[in-house]
């Protein structure tokens, strides 16, 4: 697939980075690692979050594909998706890899010139 | 890497001065960036060019240099890998990638920055990574002749 195609293949997705750069969010990422299919009420327990708190960060977390939910009886229970992270993760890792290259093409550029001189 | 900025830390055997020419003279940039700059870096302005890895020639390449504190503080924004001339990058947040310098008793201690990755939409994190992994095989057979 070309770059194009896959530029116009998708839309402009919530952005993820934004979605975790919040520290309740964080937190309840970090909850929903751990714990197997919480509730809202389970989730809210301990934090000092209204409910309402919760949902609209969980709604959010949503948008950006970090979290499912399924309906259980009367309850609504979440899950993490961890597919999106791992993109991001990849992401960095990526840019990061570049860095180390130009930076050593840097560091080669100047110590060798220096020699030179 | 956690936190959605990327550091990184090298220590280069060479004068800060000489670090210094290096990261702002347009010229010196573009021989270990890879990439011909059309003008010099001037706070304030954008300063575009092309970059010279084989078979990326048609590519262009655009910071916008934002500080420039001699021989401590070099800063610009940049779209990474804002590579497909058939997007239009800039309704998207840049990044910004700073180079701070240090002197030490060997030479120079350099850190570099870049975040604000956070604003990077999820679709081009995943056109870029794609891209990349065919881009950069070409990239270290460059940098392999390079030093060798």
């Amino acid at each position: 697939m070309s770059t194009s195609a896959l530029a116009h293949g998708f839309f402009v997705q919530a952005p993820l980075f934004a979605a975790l750069g919040n520290p309740t969010r964080l937190s309840l990422v970090d909850r929903l690692c751990r714990e197997s299919w919480p509730s809202i009420s389970k989730l809210a327990q301990g934090t000092g979050l209204t409910r309402q708190a919760v949902t609209k960060h969980l709604q959010i977390l949503e948008r950006a594909g970090l979290v499912r939910r399924v309906r259980q009886g009367r309850e609504t229970l979440f899950e993490l998706d961890a597919a999106p992270i791992e993109t991001m993760t990849q992401y960095l890792g990526l840019v990061s890899g570049q860095w180390d290259k130009k930076l050593s093409n840097l560091k080669n550029f100047v110590e060798q010139q220096r020699a030179e001189n | 890497m956690s936190d959605n900025r990327i550091e990184k830390r090298i220590a280069l055997k060479a004068p800060i001065s000489r670090v210094w020419r290096a990261l702002t003279n347009h010229d010196e940039f573009g021989q270990w960036f890879g990439c011909q700059l059309e003008g010099p870096f001037v706070v304030g302005t954008t300063v575009r060019g092309k970059i010279t890895a084989p078979g990326y020639e048609h590519l262009p390449w655009a910071v916008d240099v934002k500080q420039m504190e001699p021989e401590r503080l070099f800063a610009f924004t940049w779209h990474p890998g804002a590579v497909d001339p058939a997007v239009d990058y800039s309704t998207e947040t840049p990044t910004l990638v700073e180079f701070r310098l240090e002197s030490t008793p060997d030479g120079t201690l350099l850190r570099v920055t870049e975040s604000g990755f956070e604003n990077i939409p999820a679709n081009r994190r995943l056109e870029a990574f794609r891209m990349d992994e065919e881009g950069w095989i070409e990239q270290l057979a460059n940098i392999a002749r390079h030093v060798d």
